[in-house]
């Protein structure tokens, strides 16, 4: 599956990170590759999707948050947790899709030209363009093309989180963050979304948080497995699902544990 | 047994009964002040009573001035309350930061909402009468009643934008938007429901209120109307009556329940019929809005 020598897009330094006294994060260092598919996986509480969320500086909108070490962005190998990086910057370039579709209660273009309104796009014919785009990109245009100026919530809840992939896309970003993006989704919507998953991977680096394992297996090109704060297993989704070097790992994996 | 549990239930009944009495009390007196002045004022009700200024005759006497009067004053009082209370709101619920000043201004806030309204007069007589020149105006007394009104709008613009749920900010910064962007966006169109509530209940509120307006020192008998806003000759519009003398309902009844003839205390239930029904209307009109704003929201 991974052939070639794949390039690092972000990579993780000694992260630690505090809300308020409690430390979630222990010196976390692993890379994540360009226009692949890395997986988080671990039990509750192990600080995954507290991870996940330093990629956007999500932790920055709630007081008594702060990061310690590194997260460098290729290619200009910026550090996106310096303290003079506006969280804003780096949000315009890492997209996140959420745990619960969250469309907004709008209608389904401006969800997705939402982003590129916020960037001052004002031109109409350059938004239709890409937000067509997008949602062709997120596999939904076909279904939604003849309803754009509909509520968002008339969509089905798997049709909503690809309207939510689609928003995420519109303002085409280096790394895209999915936290456990099919928890809340039905067999059918879930497979749906990972397909599109697979498709996504050839033009933008993917880091989700997962529960499910199975999932972690389907769509990863590398998995990570994080258990209290610790980074424990780093390693090609393969290998560590048939060989992990870690008891820990294995007795997760096999679920003797979690 | 089953006497065991009838007894137990006589309680059921008690309290039942006990209740509704409670109900009752508080229902029945309300329908019987309104129907006691519907029957004496009902009748005195006429196009001849909303178009004429008071006057020495109680026959001829109508609302005129007063209805004008209370109108402009609510336009001014919502025009200064809803910008205010809003950009507090907004900024308490999203911008402040979370310590202890915060905090005092949180209670204070709250606080103020119970502050009797005649102290609200004493101020604006200083301050918006004398300091600021602005007379016995309808200017004063809309900010006055802006000033009253201030915290129940803040109040409603806090809860109308925490009832947002917080995946929405987060979906809006994660695509980069600024938290004004944020505000402008979502939480002000998605709050508009409870804050126009919060409004017009504030507004229904400051309607009826007499105490404040007569310290500013409203006058009792206008027989003219402000100038009006829109003007024949440009610039076209006019804002001299703000500064005009004036009077409103609660003060025009007032006035009235003071005469020593009944056909006055007549004229006096008959405005107060029609204040009710103002009341009752922006009452309404703020229920059904929120049901129909309301129901375009879902998360």
């Amino acid at each position: 599956m991974v052939s070639e020598n794949p390039m690092p897009k972000a990579e993780a330094k000694k992260l630690d990170f505090f809300y308020g006294d409690f430390r979630a994060l222990n010196g976390i260092s692993m890379n994540v590759y360009e226009r692949k598919v890395t997986a988080l996986i671990g039990p509750s509480g192990c600080g995954k999707s507290t991870f996940l969320r330093c990629f956007n500086r999500m932790h920055d909108l709630y007081p008594g948050n702060r990061y310690q070490g590194e997260i460098v962005l290729q290619p200009d190998n910026a550090n996106l947790l310096a303290p003079d990086v506006d969280p804003i910057e780096v949000r315009m370039r890492i997209g996140m899709v959420f745990q619960k579709p969250n469309p907004f209660p709008k209608s389904v273009f401006e969800n997705v030209a939402y982003g590129l309104r916020v960037r001052g796009e004002g031109s109409r014919r350059r938004l239709e363009e890409k937000v067509e785009q997008a949602l062709q990109d997120a596999a939904l245009w076909e279904e939604v093309k003849d309803r754009l100026h509909q509520p968002a919530y008339n969509l089905s809840g798997g049709q909503q989180q690809r309207l939510c992939i689609a928003r995420a896309l519109a303002t085409d970003p280096e790394l895209l963050l999915f936290d456990e993006p099919t928890s809340a989704l039905d067999p059918i919507a879930t497979a749906s979304i990972e397909e599109l998953m697979h498709d996504l991977k050839q033009r933008v680096t993917i880091l989700i948080v997962t529960h499910n394992m199975q999932q972690a297996a389907r769509v990863s090109d590398f998995t990570a497995y994080m258990y209290l704060g610790h980074l424990i297993e780093f390693g090609v989704t393969d290998e560590l699902f048939i060989k992990p070097k870690m008891k820990q790992t294995e007795d997760y994996i096999t679920g003797r544990f979690g | 047994m089953k006497h065991l549990v009838k007894r137990r239930k006589r309680w059921d009944t008690i309290f039942a009964l006990a209740g509704l009495l409670a109900l009752m009390l508080g229902v029945l007196t309300f329908a019987a002040l309104f129907i006691d002045m519907a029957l004496d004022g009902g009748a005195r009700l006429s196009w001849d009573f909303f178009t004429s200024y008071p006057s020495r005759r109680a026959g001829q006497a109508g609302i005129l001035s007063a209805w004008v009067g209370s109108t402009l004053v609510m336009l001014t009082t919502a025009f200064f309350a809803v910008p205010l209370g809003v950009a507090a709101g907004v900024y308490l619920e999203e911008y402040a930061p979370k310590n202890w000043v915060t905090d005092i201004i949180e209670i204070n806030i709250t606080n103020l909402a119970g502050v009797p309204s005649i102290v609200y007069g004493l101020l604006a007589l200083g301050l918006f009468v004398y300091q600021f020149g602005f007379g016995q105006s309808i200017l004063s007394a809309g900010l006055t009643l802006a000033l009253l009104i201030l915290p129940v709008v803040i109040v409603a613009t806090r809860e109308a934008i925490r009832s947002i749920p917080q995946v929405i900010r987060e979906g809006s910064y994660a695509l980069g938007a600024t938290q004004w962007q944020t505000v402008r966006y979502h939480l002000l169109p998605y709050s508009s429901a409870g804050i126009l509530t919060g409004v017009i209940i504030g507004m229904a509120r400051a309607i009826g209120e007499t105490a404040p307006i007569i310290t500013i020192g409203a006058l009792t008998f206008i027989a003219f109307l402000p100038p009006s806003p829109v003007q024949a000759d440009p610039p076209f519009l006019s804002f001299e009556w703000l500064f005009s003398p004036f009077t409103v309902m609660p003060i025009q009844m007032f006035n009235w329940t003071s005469r020593p003839e009944a056909a006055f205390l007549t004229n006096a239930a008959a405005a107060g019929l029609v204040l009710v029904f103002m009341t009752l209307a922006m009452n309404g009109l703020a229920i059904w809005l929120r049901y129909r704003l309301r129901r375009t929201l879902k998360w």
